[in-house]
């Protein structure tokens, strides 16, 4: 097949398509977003040269609700043969992590594979947690691609393991990878599986007479897959020499161990060293006990360089002996937070800095932070908001995930808290219910959906004073503008259909014509002692720029 | 060979662009390519940066280290010093002349120019006022690929026909304004 330049994110979604996936399932967040992007770029246009002679419909790359229901939808595809890939970002996981700690406890059928997108250095995301954790904790086998070829490919092995071991199969990717390019050389398709129910009567039962079984099988299933690990191409063992004796390879300096892209920079740096260190690179979990045993036999120091977490950094003081010194970031060898890149991981190998062609800039460079779109509804309605408030002596604006977060940065600074996906409703009720007045909680049409029905429930039923600000501008905007799941008119028929007062239910248009109209409005509802909701609509400019110019270039 | 390329600017200014016509013409001259994007929330008027890596051998990661640039380009040229310290010592700055002020605290103009042209091998180029001449004011991107042509490891017209690939569907007038656009930045000093 010929050469393709693909971001990570898209090597996988092509790999998904290639191992024979039949569904996609995600929920749109910053660095995943562009796995079912691509597949669904790639199911409208090109279908015919991927999928040849094959009688079976299309597959289907989908938006869901939330990262939940997506991850619930594919474990159902599974029980009926189907392969599913599952996408999301790693703050997504949280919101799915009922289903997947369960999810190993499935008979998987049909092969799923989650793909996670985690975030170090948090260039779009509210923390850095590390996937592998949550891969751990649900006994889960994890692979982690360094490269956009490895990203491929890793997609298509985890599906085989998925259907080998009857487990989901979590695949770790991070921001750098995921939105980086590279020549991708794929392999030839695979057809997809038909459908077929599943036939085991325990298979997908969670009842305690069910999971007690199917655990037992299960932690027998997490021994093979560790030799799996050992014997795997994706964890390998380079010694600098097979033949030297245990007291030669104790003498040098240290040996390395890299996980993910830490591995990229060791390379880039290596050369400068001086001696060559043993290094074994991990790119398939639960961890290959016995490789990372043969490498520290032979070492006095150990630096780990991860991605992510001190993860194997960690366990390895239990694993090797005692007077093998272990570093990384636990002992600040590695920078603990943020993203490794080709300088940190330099110093940590203790080599110096690389001679800079830079005269210093005579005066101090001021920060440019991300701000709204010129023209984005959202302004709008936060300045209305704004001069609505301005009566109460205090208030509370709760807030939410998406562009409109910030809000929380000059000029508008309006918006006072954000926690996680719909927590604007929620974290609102529990101020309410405190005694504060005016409570709002603004949040995007998207979010919503996503999390924010059952929160508006709650507030619904405790009677409470809040009003609730549903910016609806039609799109998912923060990721680039996919389609919402459901459009305005369900959004209103929702909140009506929780309860809440129809003349309650109040929209404004957010444009700077309607502003003195809108401040009334909002004003209005902050003054009702129950629960409001206004629905703000208007188009994100990026949208309707980019339907804009489309037509423009139909026409 | 490696040449390793540090991209700044304002996010919506187009950066994505420069990276995509360098890296296209890079590849069709034979050469690996990593390119390295900026997403999300970033993207929103913020400062963003890309890393591109071009190379005849195999390139390990996709971010360039501090003191490896071989030139940096940059849409803005307040955008341009943020990353000065990538620059190897015989590094290149080629940066728009236009800035894009949309924060309080944007410096003195004349300043950040100055400090711009006092790089040992700082190079500004009037991206606006070419475009212009070019014929479209959003081709400003184009005359700065243009201005980095002669300095990049590849050969002219595999620019050129990155950039009628990148815009064939926009039609052949705007691919000729931007083909126009790219030969100005060229010929800029
Ligand atoms: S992308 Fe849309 S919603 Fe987000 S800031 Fe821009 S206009 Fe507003």
């Amino acid at each position: 097949m010929s050469e393709h330049v693909l971001l990570g994110d898209e090597a996988v979604g092509l790999g998904a398509l290639h191992a024979g996936a039949s569904f996609a399932y995600g929920y749109p967040g910053t660095p995943s977003t562009e796995i079912i992007e691509y597949m669904q770029h790639v199911l409208a246009h090109n279908p015919a040269e991927l999928f040849q002679g094959s009688a079976e419909p299309l597959p289907r790359a989908s938006w869901c609700s939330n990262e939940k229901t997506a991850y619930e939808a594919a474990i159902g595809a599974s029980a009926v043969n189907r392969r599913v890939l599952v996408t999301m970002k790693h703050v997504g996981l949280n919101v799915a992590a009922d289903p997947f700690m369960n999810s190993t406890l499935m008979n998987i059928q049909g092969g799923v594979v989650l793909a996670v997108g985690d975030d170090p250095g948090m260039h779009s995301s509210q923390n850095e947690q590390d996937s592998r954790y949550f891969a751990d904790f649900a006994k889960m086998p994890c692979l982690e691609p360094h490269d956009q070829q490895e990203a491929y490919e890793m997609t298509r092995e985890a599906f085989d393991l998925s259907e080998r071991f009857h487990v989901p199969v979590l695949l770790k990717l991070v921001t750098r990878l995921s939105h980086s390019r590279a020549v991708v050389r794929p392999r030839a398709p695979r057809a997809r599986n038909p459908m077929l129910k599943f036939s085991g009567r325990d298979d997908f039962m969670v009842l305690p007479a069910t999971s007690r079984k199917n655990y037992a099988a299960h932690l027998g299933v997490m021994v093979e897959l560790e030799r799996e690990s050992v014997a795997s191409a994706y964890n390998p063992l380079v010694l600098a020499d097979e033949g030297a004796d245990i007291a030669t390879r104790r003498s040098r300096p240290f040996a390395v161990i890299t996980t993910g892209l830490g591995r990229n920079y060791y390379e880039e740096n290596a050369s400068d060293l001086g001696f060559v260190p043993d290094h074994l690179h991990i790119g398939m979990y639960p961890l290959p006990m016995d490789t990372i045993r043969r490498l520290a036999e032979g070492a006095s120091r150990v630096i780990c360089i991860e991605e992510g977490y001190p993860y194997v950094e960690r366990l390895l003081k239990g694993i090797v002996p005692q007077e093998l010194v272990v570093s990384g970031k636990l002992d600040g060898t590695v920078q603990a937070s943020g993203e490794l890149d080709p300088d940190n991981v330099r110093a940590a190998l203790g080599l110096s800095p690389l001679k800079s062609g830079a005269v210093a800039v005579p005066f101090s460079l001021p920060g440019r932070p991300p701000q709204l779109c010129q023209g984005c509804p959202h302004a709008d309605t936060f300045i209305a908001l704004k001069e609505a408030l301005s009566p109460y002596p205090e208030s509370l604006v709760t807030s939410d995930i998406g562009c409109y977060s910030l809000g929380f940065l000059p000029p508008h600074q309006v918006i006072e808290t954000a926690l996680c996906m719909g927590a604007s409703i929620t974290m609102g009720r529990g101020a309410a219910e405190s005694g504060m007045h005016p409570v709002v909680a603004v949040l995007g049409d998207s979010t919503f959906m996503h999390s924010g029905l059952t929160g508006l429930t709650d507030v619904v039923s405790a009677k409470l004073s809040i009003t609730v600000i549903i910016l609806d501008n039609y799109t998912t905007g923060m990721t680039g503008g996919q389609d919402t799941i459901v459009a305005s008119p369900g959004i209103r028929a929702a909140v009506l259909g929780l309860g809440v007062e129809p003349e309650h239910c109040v929209e404004i248009v957010p444009l700077a014509k309607n502003r003195e109209q809108n401040v009334a409005i909002i004003a209005g509802e902050l003054a009702y002692r129950g629960v409001s909701v206004v629905i703000a609509k208007r188009e994100c400019i990026q949208t309707l720029k980019r339907r804009n110019a489309k037509q423009g270039a139909v026409s | 060979m490696k040449y390793d390329i540090i991209l700044g600017g304002v996010g919506g200014q187009g950066i994505l662009s420069v990276a995509a016509v360098i890296a296209q013409a890079a590849m069709a001259s034979g050469l690996e390519v990593r390119q390295s994007e900026v997403h999300g929330m970033a993207q929103r008027g913020g400062a963003v940066q890309a890393h591109l890596r071009l190379a005849d051998g195999p390139i390990h990661g996709d971010l360039i280290g501090l003191g490896r640039a071989d030139m940096i380009l940059s849409m803005e040229p307040l955008e341009a010093l943020r990353y000065v310290d990538y620059l190897k010592p015989e590094g290149l700055v080629v940066s728009a002349e236009e800035p894009y002020n949309n924060i309080v605290d944007y410096p003195d103009e004349a300043m950040v120019l100055g400090a711009v042209a006092a790089l040992p091998h700082g190079i500004i180029v009037q991206t606006k006022q070419l475009a212009r001449e070019a014929g479209n004011p959003t081709a400003a991107n184009m005359v700065l690929v243009g201005a980095a042509s002669k300095y990049l490891p590849i050969e002219l017209p595999r620019i050129r026909d990155a950039v009628k690939a990148r815009l064939a569907s926009k039609g052949e007038a705007v691919v000729e304004m931007n083909l126009k656009a790219l030969e100005l930045g060229r010929g800029e000093k």
